[in-house]
């Protein structure tokens, strides 16, 4: 699965893309921690970071659909 | 006069002006447009220009949907919500609403909630440019 990431993150992180290898079932939340252990760099602003599945805003419960375009969105500063 | 379409990202100058005449309807007596503009000046520290990004998709999805939001609400005969994307100088416009509502506190009102909900929901990011050559995301965490 590929992550998109935007500002920050794709600064601390280093790509604007991740390639992610989860199993089939796993959640938001399962993605949350995977970025945190694998980009420890990233873990604090993770906290406070949206994860967005298909466009839309995910809670950390949901599970993750196949084939689902994700993105790690920092708080947003539009405007 | 190019006509823009009233509810998108763009990487030119936001003709404000245009937007603002695509919403005017005869029903209503109220056009109220809001701009955001790249301030100088952030808590001490200067400002020389400022570069926007968006999750393009998303951002667009979300506008849409603060559209529909504020048509709920309000009386709106028209609304256009832009944001300008890229580098963008002191001054520069960074943002518009237009909203026309039959009466003026419709207006305000419907302007206000569409400005607010764009700057917490829209998937769009700031990076100062401070004068002193630094730069940083911005990302509130309030």
């Amino acid at each position: 699965m590929k992550v998109r990431l935007f500002a920050r993150a794709r600064d601390l992180a280093g790509a604007d893309t991740i390639d992610v290898d989860l199993p089939a079932g796993a959640t938001v939340g399962d993605l949350r921690r995977l970025l945190g252990r694998r980009y420890p760099a990233l873990a604090g602003l993770l906290q406070h970071s949206a994860l967005a599945v298909n466009d839309d805003f995910a809670d950390d419960a949901l599970t993750l659909p196949v084939n689902a375009e994700v993105a790690l969105l920092p708080p947003v500063s539009g405007g | 006069m190019t006509e823009t379409a009233m509810i998108s990202l763009t990487r030119d100058l936001i003709d404000y002006h245009a937007l603002t005449e695509q919403v005017r309807r005869p029903q209503c007596g109220a056009v109220v447009t809001f701009l955001g503009t790249v301030r100088d000046l952030t808590d001490g520290k200067v400002t020389a220009a400022l570069d926007y990004e968006a999750y393009p998709g998303m951002a667009e999805k979300k506008l849409a949907e603060i559209e529909r939001e504020t048509r709920e609400r309000w009386p709106v005969g028209d609304i256009a919500l832009v944001h300008r994307l890229g580098h963008l100088e002191v001054s520069e416009i960074s943002v518009a609403v237009a909203v026309s509502c039959p009466h003026r506190h419709q207006a305000f009102d419907a302007c206000r909630y569409a400005i607010d909900r764009l700057k917490e929901l829209v998937p769009i990011w700031k990076k100062e440019n401070w004068a002193d050559g630094t730069t940083e995301w911005v990302h509130p965490t309030t």
